[in-house]
């Protein structure tokens, strides 16, 4: 074990730990939620010290004892992953802070149960960030699908009942159909499973086997909610917003659309994937995932699912821009991991802001409330405009290399499926602050409270946190910009 | 002493059994029977600790050579699954104290113990004789015990249970036995040694082939692969749980074992599945297994009842292993026996815990369990998890050896089945957990039962438990133990 792999047990060892804690505070919440708040501060400590030590040129990485014959647990840490547990775990820390007022505001029961699979949650998707072979990122990808469960039905009625098994029933099936074979084969044919810059195959590998391939990957990856498997994820809606708001809008569909990115740089390679027949008919498959998700989006009333088909479009950039095969493409997809997850998060704080403080669920309910709750609707209208890539947000950086990698690929139509689908954005997320705001005077006629009243004072802290660094990512993209680049793209001579 | 180690795990069980006949005090006859069944499973420890230092071990009985007397071979293969056997033995007994009292009425409790012995014993003799004659003798007396010990279920039906399991156990051990007569008859020996040595001499006869084919057909009877499998719910579901616990992790594990002895070392593949080209037929009844057990465990209202069906289901995995027909499957097929065992053991033991709090396993009264006894519920959770085949779990490793030995003979179809199969088991097994910690508890006079689980079988239950985590990371003894065990039965390098 070299010296630095130490910060990658210390971040897995984070989340046990916590719930530990939670579980023997049961009794007391308010120090139940002190040790969550700890735990995250911790997490992201120690991950801001594995990116230093990242950028000072240290290799962490750490493998098991056989696990199978020459199949062994590996961790290491490497730029893609440090930006994605930097992201998740920060995150963590500011959703601890808006689920302390949300979940209280709200009066929910099964509180401990709550913090304790939230934190499990975490702590799985630190493993997947870290993972140095596919065997390690599936281990962990299949615990955070079983983990994340608990949360989705937390309510315990019947719809969430039903929610939790379209959730549970993709992600599992997708997993044990596509990617776990997808797994073996590439197991099979290449006889490894970690992590290489520049991929693993053999450049005679059969390319119908490759092909294959491809395709399993980007069908079993299931939380990167590629159409036609996307429906888990506007099922997912029924849990608590906290949980919307970090899992499934950005741990959880991250580690998705994360895998993929690994998947695509590590395990085929970016020069091997261009080679690969079934890219294609995928890049265009995930255009028109973005473009439906954006379509279906527009016609959705229920603001949660709005925001969740927005998501299922927004990863299909993601998938897209690895798909490209060119190093803006993946430039573009992985600062879109952390841009939209800013953007993403904050319009989920707002939804659950509003709810807890308005009881409004629907948006064509939303009109005029903007009078109510300024603060709110302003942080939403500045994250709509992030997602959809207009200054001055941290979305339109990524945005702006996706489009250069679509261009560089020659592939005009989806330079047009991506520009269109920023006006949908605009369409759907940005219209509901601006109704908001300039039409009080609705057609019912009522006035609305006049009266400024807005949800608990955690959720705006949390809610101002993610609108500023949206704006701040527009500032200072550099440290992750710097970040981004030093993923290994090309061949390692 | 070390010289007689073949023979202990099978012996000491079989002194012990008479001898448990005399105590007639029930705690004294526990008391005995577990320390009988701890005798054998450490005698079977050093055994396979033997068979890895130096190889093959062979013991005559009572001195007689062996052309003439009995000759036991203890090689990896039945080492592992005399290890198996004995351990799980151990782990039912010592847990199962207060869920036997609870079934089993005071007056016949020693006499149950007895019973118990000599199934344990028959079993262990089947797995370790090295004469074909003898694993016959023993099949029976492990069939005889079986029966009896269904016939304790407090239910009055498992009386009827047991009866069927008697026709048809009756009727498969007609089959091995007309099997090994003819097979007798050919060779002039029921060493299986000899048997494999003058076999290619006459093994293209019809009399060889109507030999094989009688003995698979009466083992997969044991071995309840469908469409063979009529008896095992039935007994499953009535017998006492603890019975049910141990059958369901050693019984059709023998028969299965005897099947690859028999397939494999008796007559050599060429001649036995490769002759009859029963390698489609094994796949095909496998996967036909998986999705009828499966199916059944999706709808059945009583969750003992289901999980016999998923019993079905997870031996047709082990029939396709075999019907693959290369190391890599076989190696597969033992790997799954050996998991197999752990899953189902710690499923239905959880399950006794429930129903001697619950008094019943119908989905109805399983209402809330999850809240009622955490514990046992978080074990009947892992044992599920391990049988979908979560990574981290056993039964992980087993499908990765199953999809990797179909991989290799580039099926890609049956990768497809034998994945799509453990969808199912998802399904079940979830349905489970919903029931256990979503559904609010039965409304109605709750059952009178004890509050909670004796700490003995929670113990049990819990190391058995982790043995599903421990085999999901350190899969060595499994994995190597069935490799080698494989590439000795075929003759070919891993």
């Amino acid at each position: 074990m070299s010296g630095g792999a130490a910060f990658l047990f210390y971040a897995l060892a984070v989340a046990p730990l916590a719930m530990l804690g939670i579980l023997l505070l049961r009794e007391r919440p308010n120090l139940r939620e002190a040790v969550s708040m700890l735990a995250a501060l911790v997490l992201l400590g120690i991950n801001l010290a594995a990116y230093r030590a990242l950028r000072a040129g240290a290799a962490m990485s750490w493998s098991s004892g056989e696990i199978l014959p020459g199949l062994t647990l590996e961790l290491a840490l490497e730029p893609l992953g440090a930006l994605f547990a930097l992201i998740a775990s920060f995150l963590w820390l500011v959703t601890v802070v808006y689920a302390v007022g949300y979940m209280r505001g709200h009066g929910e029961h099964n509180q401990t149960r709550f913090y304790c699979f939230f934190a499990l949650s975490i702590g799985c998707v630190m493993g997947v960030a870290f993972a140095g072979n596919l065997f390690t990122l599936f281990l962990f990808y299949e615990v955070l699908s079983l983990s994340t469960w608990p949360l989705v039905v937390h309510a315990g009625t019947d719809k969430a009942r039903a929610g939790g098994r379209v959730y549970l029933g993709i992600l599992l099936s997708t997993s044990i159909v596509f990617f776990l074979p997808a797994i073996i084969l590439t197991w099979w044919s290449a006889g490894t499973l970690s992590f290489t810059p520049g991929g693993v195959f053999a450049a005679d590998t059969d390319p119908l086997l490759l092909s294959g391939l491809l395709v399993l990957f980007v069908f079993g990856v299931g939380k990167a909610a590629m159409m036609p498997f996307h429906r888990w994820l506007p099922a997912a809606m029924v849990a608590p917003t906290p949980v919307s708001a970090l899992l499934h809008a950005v741990a959880v569909v991250k580690a998705g659309v994360f895998s993929l990115v690994k998947i695509g740089v590590y395990i085929f390679g970016i020069d091997q994937l261009a080679a690969v027949g079934s890219r294609e008919f995928l890049i265009y498959l995930a255009g028109f995932t973005l473009l439906a998700a954006s379509v279906v989006a527009m016609q959705k009333d229920n603001l949660k699912a709005r925001l969740a088909y927005s998501t299922v479009s927004q990863l299909a950039y993601v998938t897209l821009g690895v798909l490209l095969a060119i190093p803006d493409g993946v430039t573009g997809s992985a600062l879109h991991i952390a841009m939209h997850a800013f953007g993403k998060i904050t319009l989920f704080f707002c939804a659950g802001a509003i709810l807890v403080a308005a009881h409004k669920t629907e948006v064509s309910e939303l009109r005029g409330l903007g009078r109510q709750m300024p603060f709110t609707m302003a942080a939403f209208l500045l994250a709509s405009l992030s997602i959809a890539g207009l200054p001055p947000t941290g979305g339109s950086w990524s945005k702006w290399y996706l489009m250069l990698g679509t261009l560089e690929a020659g592939a005009l139509a989806l330079t047009v499926a991506l520009i269109l689908s920023s006006l949908l954005n605009l369409v759907y997320l940005t219209m509901i602050p601006v109704r908001a705001f300039w039409r009080f005077d609705a057609a019912t006629g009522e006035a609305g409270p006049r009266e400024i009243r807005e949800a608990p004072l955690a959720c705006l802290l949390a809610i101002g946190v993610t609108t500023a660094g949206c704006l701040l990512l527009f500032l200072f993209p550099g440290p992750l910009y710097d970040l981004v680049t030093r993923i290994p793209v090309g061949v390692l001579e | 002493m070390l010289s007689h180690l073949p023979i202990l795990p099978v012996l000491v069980p079989l002194i012990g059994a008479p001898a448990c006949a005399l105590l007639r005090r029930p705690l004294a006859a526990w008391v005995f029977a577990c320390g009988v069944s701890v005798l054998a499973f450490i005698s079977a420890i050093y055994l396979l600790l033997a068979t890895w230092q130096q190889g093959v071990l062979t013991y005559a009985m009572g001195d007689w050579p062996a052309p003439w007397g009995i000759e036991y071979r203890i090689d990896l293969l039945n080492a592992l699954v005399l290890l198996l056997v004995s351990g799980m033995g151990a782990a039912v007994l010592l847990g199962g104290r207060a869920s036997i009292w609870q079934e089993i009425p005071e007056t016949r409790r020693p006499l149950f113990f007895v019973a118990f012995l000599l199934c344990l014993t028959g079993l262990l003799g089947i797995t370790a004789t090295g004469d074909a004659f003898n694993l016959f003798v023993f099949l029976e007396i492990s069939s005889l015990s079986t029966y009896a010990l269904v016939a304790c279920g407090s239910d009055r039906r498992a009386l009827v249970a047991a009866f069927n399991y008697l026709v048809m156990g009756t009727i498969g051990a007609t089959f091995i036995l007309i099997g090994i007569g003819f097979i007798y008859m050919l060779t002039g020996t029921l060493n299986m040694v000899d048997l494999a040595e003058r076999l290619p001499e006459v093994g293209t006869s019809r009399t060889a082939f109507a030999a094989f084919a009688f003995i698979v057909v009466g083992l997969c009877l044991k071995l309840a692969l469908l469409p063979l499998h009529l008896w095992l719910p039935g007994a499953y579901t009535r017998a006492p749980s603890m019975v049910t616990v141990f059958l369901a992790a050693t019984a059709t594990k023998v028969a299965l074992y005897a099947l690859i002895r028999f397939t494999f070392s008796v007559f050599h593949v060429e001649l036995s599945i490769l002759a009859l080209s029963l390698e489609g037929v094994f796949i095909a009844l496998g996967l036909a297994a998986v999705f009828v057990g499966s199916l059944v465990a999706i709808f059945e209202p009583d969750l003992k009842r289901g999980l016999a069906f998923s019993s079905v289901a997870q031996v047709g995995y082990m029939a396709i292993g075999i019907g693959i027909g290369t190391a890599a499957g076989l190696q597969a097929s033992l790997i799954h026996l050996f998991n197999h065992a752990l899953m189902k053991g710690t499923l239905f033991m959880a399950l006794a815990a429930m129903i001697f709090c619950l008094g019943g396993s119908r989905f109805a009264d399983l209402r809330g369990v999850g809240r009622r006894m955490p514990l046992a519920s978080a074990c009947f959770l892992l044992g599920g998890l391990s049988l979908i085949g979560v990574p981290g779990t056993a039964g992980f490793v087993s499908k990765w050896y199953l999809v990797v030995a179909a991989v290799g003979r580039e099926q890609w179809m049956l990768v497809f089945l034998i994945l799509a199969g453990s969808l199912l088991t998802a399904v079940y097994v979830w349905r489970v957990v919903e029931t256990a910690w979503l559904a609010p508890p039965a409304e109605g006079p709750a059952h009178e039962g004890p509050a909670s689980a004796p700490a003995g079988l929670l113990a049990v239950l819990v190391l058995l438990a982790l043995t599903n985590l421990y085999f999901g990371f350190d899969t060595r003894l499994p994995v190597e133990t069935a490799g080698g065990a494989a590439s000795s039965l075929l003759g070919v390098a891993l």
